[in-house]
């Protein structure tokens, strides 16, 4: 039987997996872009883990936003990575330190 | 109002006035603003004294409360008695005469209103002195004038040498001051106040108590009076702590004759006087009064005799007379110590005046060696010195038929009342000094007047008169004008040479014109040639005869009659001493200036080595150096690198410093510029939050 523990499980690795892949990531920037959105999948995971077994229906709703809202973000940040890829000619995210002090 | 009111507080107003307006109304109002204050005080000091030459009481004037605290009372007090009425008198004419003269030889400089001010403020400094009714406010009056004698010491501040010498008479004297702080302290101590009329009262009283210091006992009065005279050796530059008056010569020359001749330097034979009954009480201190007064007498007068600066030569007269009445003090002839200070300032005075007006017609050359032949080109400067020489020297005619046929110069009363005093009061020793140095000082005197009235002109050897004699025919007299200031510099000697073998003598006067100085300037020569030659037949029956004597002291000093009539009844070779001593001096110069030119070169020679430690006095500044300075200066770099900069500053500001700076490299790694340590960062934060939250 598949329980909502099974469910939280899978969805703290995704997020794991997405932090990680922020933090460990050195390469690309577009894997910092793919790991938020894994993180959000995590998010919408829980949301919708806790709807069916609790039977209350706004959890999904928060993920259909959540994913609304992931889908322009996205865009977004593709739109600047693209801009930035333009000007500086790389998007190896150990070349953007630009914010140092 | 009280005139010793005026007397004292004129000065002050208008050295406050002169002081502060400064060049605001040009410079000859604060001028006249002195020195019309000076005179008015000088006329009604002269009406305050006259009354005690017929034995007026003491009165004492007071003013505030200075100080009240607990047990302890410091009264600002006027008071006057026959002691301070001399002190006023002389102190006030001689000051309002400089005044005078600094109109002529001071006109060249452009900071005249300051000049006037700090001599109107030493006068008043000077006259609180005298005044002072409690040890406290002497030592006010005492500060006051070590502090106007290193203003006015350092007056031409551009000049190093004058700012190196203000320097010294500022820190020698603090020597002599901390005697004195400490003798006021141990009064108060003892006697419980500070008040003169209660500690003079009570000081018989206290005869042979002891007090400890350091599991030592030692005898109350020998303590206070010997840290007292310290302070009075200071200020009256006595062997030992005399170093600072010869360079004080780098001053103005009305300068060294108000302050380093007249009257500043007095102050610690006033003092001593002031202080008498006190002094009475304890032989040791007195003592040491008197060989410490011989002996400055003997070593001013050695040097004296081979300086070749004139001021210089004045200077060590100074010490030297100032020697005279210390013993004079010593030996209990407090009416002769003050007699000879009261002629001594006139006579001084009219020594530094007089050389002030040589320096300023040989347009700022201090060295004797380039004078020679000024009698005929500046008479009334030679015929006023001449006057003064004849005081110093002490011409005149013993009273060997009689007690009342002496006649002379004014030294000539006091020093020989000094010298018989000495040895009427049984001290032999300091009677031989005595005159002995009568030699010396005639000697001395008499080589500056022939050095620099008789003979050939030898003044083409001066650089200063090369200077005036180039800038006359270059451009125009007014041009060298500006370097007055720093051609009484007497630091540059020039070779000993010169003078000594005439190389350039036969060259003479160089078309050089000696002009006599301003009627400001001899009228003040006039009038102390008339102190010079009077001061000592008119008063020496209220200064020092028995009778006369007590009546005009009044009890203002310790006066021993029987001493007084002691004096008279000296073997009448005693009384020829001093007299016969002071011809073998004048003929010694004679001899060795006019009768036989190059005498003197040729004895400096001969006793090269004594020739040379006397004219290094005695090596007593090279000694000083070794002792106090040098170390002085190791310790200080000790404290400055060890101390200062390697401890206080390396761990105080700098440490600190040095914290902030490695917090902050530490800081700035943190600002790598990656997103990612960012958002870490704000993960654990957020981590952490959320864990004290829940757990907490």
């Amino acid at each position: 039987m598949i329980g909502v523990t099974h469910y939280l499980v899978v969805s703290a690795i995704l997020f794991t997996l997405g932090v990680l892949g922020i933090f460990m990531n050195r390469k690309n920037l577009i894997v910092i872009l793919m790991a938020i959105e894994l993180i959000l999948l995590a998010v919408n995971l829980n949301f919708i883990a806790f709807s069916a077994a609790l039977g209350d229906l706004v959890g999904q709703v928060f993920a259909m936003f959540v994913l609304t809202v992931a889908a322009g973000e996205a865009a977004i940040g593709l739109a600047i990575l693209v801009i930035y890829f333009r000007s500086r000619g790389t998007i190896s995210v150990d070349d953007v330190n630009r914010m140092k002090g | 109002m009280s005139p010793i009111l005026l007397i004292v507080f004129l000065p002050l107003i208008a050295a406050v006035v002169a002081g502060l307006s400064n060049k605001a109304f040009g410079s000859v109002a604060p001028k006249v603003l002195t020195t019309g204050a000076l005179f008015v005080a000088c006329g009604l000091s002269w009406s305050v004294f006259l009354p005690y030459l017929h034995g007026a009481e003491a009165t004492v004037v007071p003013v505030l409360t200075w100080m009240n605290s607990g047990d302890f009372h410091s009264e600002w007090a006027l008071r006057v008695d026959a002691l301070t009425a001399v002190m006023l008198v002389v102190i006030t004419s001689v000051s309002a005469l400089v005044h005078l003269y600094s109109w002529g030889y001071m006109s060249e400089d452009p900071d005249q209103p300051r000049f006037f001010a700090y001599l109107s403020l030493f006068t008043f400094a000077m006259l609180m002195l005298v005044t002072a009714n409690n040890l406290v406010q002497m030592f006010f009056g005492w500060e006051g004038v070590g502090l106007a004698s290193y203003l006015l010491i350092g007056f031409w501040f551009r000049k190093p040498s004058a700012n190196a010498a203000a320097i010294k008479a500022f820190v020698v004297n603090r020597v002599g001051d901390l005697g004195f702080m400490l003798g006021i302290f141990g009064t108060y101590l003892v006697f419980g106040t500070i008040d003169i009329p209660t500690i003079l009262a009570a000081a018989p009283g206290m005869t042979g108590s002891t007090i400890g210091f350091l599991g030592y006992r030692f005898d109350t009065m020998t303590v206070l009076c010997l840290l007292l005279f310290l302070g009075a050796m200071g200020k009256s530059a006595q062997l030992g702590l005399h170093t600072w008056l010869p360079d004080a010569m780098e001053g103005p020359t009305p300068v060294s004759a108000l302050i380093h001749a007249a009257t500043m330097v007095t102050a610690g034979v006033f003092m001593v006087c002031r202080l008498s009954p006190m002094f009475e009480t304890s032989p040791v201190a007195l003592g040491v009064v008197t060989f410490v007064g011989a002996a400055t007498c003997l070593f001013a007068a050695t040097v004296g005799l081979v300086q070749t600066d004139i001021k210089r030569v004045i200077a060590y007269s100074t010490c030297s007379q100032l020697g005279y009445m210390f013993f004079a003090a010593g030996v209990g002839a407090y009416g002769a110590a003050m007699f000879h200070l009261f002629t001594h300032a006139f006579f001084k005075a009219l020594l530094f005046l007089g050389a002030g007006s040589v320096i300023h017609a040989m347009h700022h050359e201090q060295d004797m060696r380039f004078y020679g032949g000024l009698r005929k080109h500046i008479p009334l400067t030679f015929w006023t010195m001449m006057a003064g020489t004849l005081a110093i020297t002490g011409v005149g005619l013993p009273a060997v038929f009689g007690n009342h046929l002496a006649i002379g110069f004014a030294g000539f009363h006091s020093k020989d009342a000094i010298i018989e005093a000495a040895w009427a009061a049984g001290v032999p020793s300091a009677f031989w000094v005595g005159v002995f140095v009568a030699l010396l000082t005639s000697f001395y005197s008499w080589r500056v007047v022939f050095l620099t009235f008789y003979g050939k002109p030898r003044w083409a050897g001066s650089e200063h008169i090369q200077h005036a004699v180039h800038d006359a025919h270059g451009h125009g007299h007014d041009a060298h004008h500006d370097d007055a200031p720093s051609a009484e510099d007497a630091g540059h000697a020039p070779d000993v040479h010169h003078a000594a073998h005439g190389d350039h003598a036969h060259e003479g006067t160089a078309g050089y014109h000696p002009h006599e100085s301003p009627f400001v300037m001899l009228i003040p020569l006039l009038l102390l040639s008339l102190g010079a030659i009077a001061a000592g037949f008119v008063f020496h029956g209220f200064f020092i005869e028995a009778e006369e004597g007590a009546h005009f002291w009044n009890g203002a000093i310790a006066f021993d009659t029987h001493l007084m009539h002691a004096m008279h009844e000296v073997p009448t070779w005693v009384k020829l001493s001093a007299t016969t001593a002071m011809l073998l001096g004048l003929l010694g110069s004679w001899y060795a200036y006019i009768g036989k030119p190059g005498f003197a070169a040729a004895a400096a020679s001969h006793f090269r080595g004594l020739h040379t430690f006397l004219l290094n006095k005695w090596y007593f500044d090279e000694l000083y150096d070794f002792l106090f300075v040098r170390p002085a200066f190791a310790i200080g770099r000790v404290l400055w690198k060890a101390g200062d900069e390697k401890t206080i500053d390396r761990f105080g500001p700098n440490g600190l410093a040095n914290i902030i700076r490695l917090g902050s490299v530490g800081a700035v790694k943190l600002q790598s510029g990656y997103l990612y340590t960012y958002a870490f960062i704000m993960l654990i934060g957020l981590t952490a939050a959320l864990t004290w939250v829940i757990a907490g």
